[in-house]
Formats: structure tokens, sequence, C-alpha cells
């Protein structure tokens, strides 16, 4: 399998009137074609800032200030100004012009809230025609309303509600229309950013599951965002847990569970509740995470460590392979 | 004993008529949020009121503390019908009673200090002078876990972490020495490396205050760690209670067997949800005939959409309303 994104020791910092803070410091992740990568940590941790800025669209007064973001094309895209070619590209060379023409057509991003991200005054079906005629001026009205219907259809909302407004809609269904109007332009990369978070654990279900089909029949390669790792045992193929803007373990889902490696890992799955395991002894991580203005030398995660050394508190970890096959940034382990 | 006991409970909200209904006056329709619950809770107790969001689970909580009054029904306190009561007596009631509200941060007053906000209710209540009040508001916030007390008592809430507030919240809740604590999804705005943190905090505040809990949250990975009897909620009835290990292991009813499966456990090798309930929640406005879970229902037959099924003794101490049992 190619690697369809690969992003290298990026950096993005939030310059605010109290002083910089490093959302991302040197985030690196791998992701294979049609597979589903998990972000997990907790908020503030910089799950979001990474997603965002794939799509080179980290809110103001966010930037990304160093790094490489690879995305593999499996055909050359067309631009007014420079046509991209076939292959690896690197997206932080490429112009604003360019940049939109990536977005929904190869890499789409589903917000976070469904409530907010719909424009009220608009149908479901306008929302449909504005972003495929933004991509393509040619197409027509009736044609965009077609493709809205089937994708609306696959999802289980009844085709002629594309007439209706966001109003009309419940939580749940405006979430599948925002999943929806991400597959409008059958992208590659689907990047969902906490897709089922305000929703209800029955409603969740039903939706992580039409996801799973709708990767299938799409092609897609998924990036989810979530704080919840239940969803992402259920979901993902690897998992990369963030901590204070840093990656700290990545690894596919079956490692990640059942060989962590990490101290925050381990710290995180066993705070998480298991319905399934009534014995288990919840624990919690003492103190909070930082304040990303103040910078912690070394390890983010050394004051809250159980096994914190002399050298966690001076020296940045790198991320090297692990024993279980992914790769961790921590001190108690040593590159084979 | 039973602490609190709520009998066939309905709160009715009426829903604002338009222009045109007016004119034409048509009939007011209401919003069924809470339609005839009957439930207790014993001392000493934590009842867990799961279910989804419009359910009406927040309404039944803040009914029990009589922040609203309901449009039918009884609510018993320590054996003293609660619903009819008002101004001067209610409010000396309610000394026995609290709430926590969901969102610590919106539900505390961000110009306000956290020992002033906790000693706030004995203002209210006319419990003590100042030195008294900000002596007993030190002392709470030391009992919450907030210590020194001292360091905590001038900050203001966005000085604090997410689990800080959320111990404000409840330093606020037992300052008057409640008997009862309603607390709304206590932990759903917390992040899980600290949400075990404040179970453990609401578990300790039980056992040393001598605390009884309706626990409400849509979460029920977390409830099966805290409440000792689980009450499931379906567009304003509840449809099961039982034990807590019972309802996970056993649920009967064919909502709570839906919930149940749905519940993303956080292990990659356990199998995933088999038969998960089709559609959504209906509006409580105009709520489905007969057995309000019908349309979604699998097991549904010809009964379901005709009889409104009644809470009946499944035996081994649980209720559920089914016609199948």
């Amino acid at each position: 399998m190619t690697d369809l994104l690969r992003i290298e020791n990026l950096v993005v910092e939030y310059a605010t009137r109290r002083g910089t803070a490093r959302a991302l410091d040197k985030a690196s992740i791998i992701l294979e074609e049609n597979k589903t990568l998990g972000l997990a940590g907790e908020s503030g941790c910089g799950k979001s800032t990474l997603g965002r800025a794939i799509m080179r669209l980290v809110p103001y007064p966010g930037k990304i200030i160093e790094g490489e973001i690879f995305l593999n094309l499996d055909q050359p895209v067309s631009v007014k100004t420079e046509d991209i070619p076939m292959g690896e590209v690197n997206l932080m060379n490429l112009d604003e012009d360019q940049m939109r023409a990536l977005r929904g057509r190869m890499i789409a991003y589903i917000f976070q809230d469904p409530m907010t991200s719909l424009n009220p005054m608009l149908t479901i079906g306008d929302h449909f025609i504005q972003i495929m005629q933004a991509h393509d001026p040619e197409i027509e009205d009736e044609a965009a309303l077609d493709r809205a219907k089937e994708i609306l259809d696959g999802l289980g909302i009844l085709p002629e509600r594309v007439t209706d407004y966001p109003h009309q809609f419940s939580g749940g269904m405006r979430q599948r229309v925002m999943i929806g109007l991400g597959l409008a332009l059958r992208p590659r990369l689907l990047i969902s950013d906490e897709p089922t978070t305000s929703l209800d654990v029955i409603v969740e279900a039903q939706i992580l599951e039409q996801m799973a089909e709708l990767k299938d029949k799409f092609n897609l390669t998924m990036i989810l965002i979530t704080h919840n790792l239940g969803v992402l045992a259920q979901t993902a193929d690897d998992i990369a847990i963030i901590y204070a803007g840093r990656i700290m373990e990545h690894a596919s889902t079956d490692a990640l569970f059942g060989n962590p490696q990490h101290p925050y890992t381990k710290a995180l799955l066993e705070a998480v509740p298991d319905v399934s395991k009534p014995e288990k002894k919840l624990t919690w991580i003492p103190g909070a995470p930082p304040d990303l203005m103040d910078f912690i030398p070394g390890c983010m995660y050394n004051p809250r460590c159980p096994h914190a050394m002399d050298i966690c508190r001076t020296t940045v970890p790198t991320l090297i392979k692990s024993k279980s096959g992914g790769k961790v940034a921590c001190w108690l382990y040593e590159e084979e | 004993m039973k602490l609190v006991e709520v009998k066939n409970v309905k709160k009715y909200f009426p829903v604002q008529k338009g222009f045109i209904d007016q004119i034409l006056s048509r009939k007011q329709t209401y919003v069924r949020a809470v339609d005839d619950v009957s439930f207790y809770v014993k001392k000493g107790e934590v009842l867990g009121l799961a279910g989804e969001s419009g359910s009406g689970k927040t309404t039944m909580g803040r009914l029990c503390v009589r922040l609203i009054a309901p449009t039918e029904g009884q609510i018993l306190f320590d054996g003293k019908d609660i619903a009819p009561l008002k101004g001067e007596e209610l409010r000396l009631m309610k000394r026995r009673f609290q709430f926590t509200f969901q969102d610590p941060t919106s539900s505390l007053n961000p110009r306000l200090s956290i020992g002033e906000a906790v000693g706030d209710a004995l203002k209210l209540q006319g419990i003590g002078d100042k030195d008294e009040q900000a002596f007993r508001s030190r002392e709470v916030l030391e009992r919450v876990g907030l210590s020194p007390a001292e360091s905590f008592y001038d900050r203001l809430p966005h000085q604090l972490s997410g689990g800080q507030k959320q111990r404000v919240v409840f330093g606020r809740a037992i300052i008057l020495n409640p008997e009862f604590v309603v607390t709304d999804e206590p932990v759903a705005m917390v992040d899980v490396s600290i949400k075990a943190q404040i179970l453990e905090l609401m578990m300790d505040l039980k056992k040393e205050l001598d605390l009884t809990y309706l626990f409400i949250s849509h979460d029920l990975a977390t409830s099966r760690y805290v409440c000792d009897h689980i009450a499931i909620m379906y567009l304003g009835r509840i449809i099961e209670i039982a034990d807590r290990d019972q309802i996970y292991e056993d649920p009967l009813h064919p909502y709570s067997q839906g919930l149940m499966s749905a519940i993303p456990i956080p292990d990659p090798k356990a199998q995933k949800a088999a038969a998960i309930p089709q559609g959504e929640i209906p509006s409580p406005i105009d709520p489905p005939s007969g057995c309000r879970f019908h349309p979604r229902c699998p097991k549904a037959f010809d009964r379901c959409p005709k009889e409104d099924p009644e809470l009946k003794n499944a035996g081994n101490g649980r209720v559920v309303a089914c016609h199948l049992y």
C-alpha cells in the first residue's frame, strides 16, 4: 500500500496577546491509502489544528511555521494558474489557487459543529449546488441535485428532503448532511472533526456504521478526530495520540489498545470508562494538561508522568520505533 | 427508606403559538417533556437517570428539586409533598436538596470569586454573618479538594481548569448540608483523564455527608461505575428501572437493549453493536400512540401501537414498560 499522506515535523503556532502558543510541535504522521487514522487527545491538545493544517486552513491567528505535508495524487489536478502534477506533492509549496483546487476534491473536511456549519438561509440542495459549482461552474443545478440525492440516500435521508432547510433537520441528520457535503466532490481523503460528539449513542452508532459503508463505497481514506477512544477502537486502523501539540504514540489500533507503550497512552486507557468491564478501577492522571504558553523543557508530559527521569525534564524525546510495531516518543525506550 | 418519591408526575411546556394560529384560535399544543413518571430514590442510594437528549431526564431532575413546578402529580421528599409548595416554605425546604448544572463554566458567575460563589447559598438563605459564611466557604473548598482554600478563595472561574470548576460546583451544592443532590451530566464536559477524579469526589462526598444522588447522564459507560439503580427514559416516560448490573447484562426493554448495544467499547476486539435501533427520537409534541417506542422497535407487534404499556413488575425488583413482559 502506498502512503496517501505524510506529514513531517509540522509546527503550528498561534500568536495571541498573551504570547505565542505552540499548538503543534514537530508533529509527524503517516497515513496509508484506504485506512482510517484516529487522532486522539484531550481538549486543546492540537488534534483539530492538525486536521485543519492538512487543509492549510489553520484559523487566525494560527500559522504553519515549518514542516512538510506530502499528499500523493493519483491524477494531475488542473488549476488556472499552474497545474499540479500527479504523484507526491508538498502542500506547503502550493499557492492559494492550487490549494483551493485540492480542497473538497482531494481532501474534504467535516467541521465539528453541525448546528452552526450549515447556512440557515439555504436549502440542503443549495448547499450541494454551491459546493459543486464552486469547483466546476459548468455543472448544472439538476446534475448537482441528483448527486446530492444519491449521497443523502446512502446516508439514510430521503432524497426528496433536499428542498428542506437545516432547521427542519435533527442534529443527527445535520451531521449526515455535513458528511454528505464532504463527499459531494468524491474526495480521496476525508477529515472529520468530532463527527459524533454532540450526538446520542444510538445516532452515533448509526452514523459511524454509515461512514464505514461510505468509506468502502467511495474508496476513502479517513482521518477521524475525536477524544472518544471507544469510538476509535471500533473504527480506526491506526491511532495517533497527541498531547500538548506533540505526537506521543502512533500505532495500529490493536497495538495501541493491546500493548500501549507511552505512559500517557497507558494512563489514558486506564481512565476510559468501559461498560463491558464493571470491575475496572477507573484512574485519573494527576494535574492538568499544560498551558501551551508556558514552555515546558523536555517531554511535555513530564510533570504528570510517574516515570519521569532527569532526561525527560531537559530533552525532547523523538518518535522512535516501538516494540508494539508502532512509534513512541518516550525516553523509557531506546531505538532498536 | 424512600427519600424522594415521584408519583405520576407530568410536566407540559406550552408551545408558543404563531400569529396565524392565534387568529384562528387553534388549540394550544404542549411539549410533553415528562409524561406520567413515577419512581423513588432510597436514602443513601444513587439512581442513574439515562436516556437520549430530549427524553426529559433533565426536566425530571429539575422537578425533583422544585426548580420548576410539575403540571400534575406528587413529589414526596421525606414524606412531604413539595409539588404545591410556594414562597418562604419552598425556599426553606430547598436547603435540603441541591442541583448541579451540566456546564460548570456557564453556571459560575465569571465576576464572582470562587469563595463568594460557594458561600452565596448561605447568604441567600440568611445563614450566619459574613465571617461565618466566609469560614464555611473555606471549609467547603478544602472538602472538595481545592486546597489550600486560601489560595483558591479569591480566584475567578477563568483561572481554574475544567475539573477545578466542577469541584466548585459541587462545593456550592454541599455547603447547605443537603440530603439529596441532583447532578446533571457532571462529567460530560471534563476531559477523560480527570473524569474518574470527579466521580471519586462525588462518591467521597456521598459517604462523608450521607448524600443521596440522582445522577443524570447520557453516558451509560460512566453510569455503571457510580449508580446503584438505573432508570431509562424515553420520550418523557420511564421505560425500565433495574439494578445496575441487571440493566447492563440483561436489559429487558428493546430500547434499553438498543442503547446498551450502541455504547462504544474501548477495545478493538469487542464485538460490534449488533442491532442498533433505526431512526431517531420523535418529537415530544406529538408522541406516537400506544408504546412510544413502537415505530422504532424491532419487536413491535399489533398491540404496541394501540395500548400504552404500564410500568410493571418483571421480577427481581425490576420494572419495565413493555407488552413483551
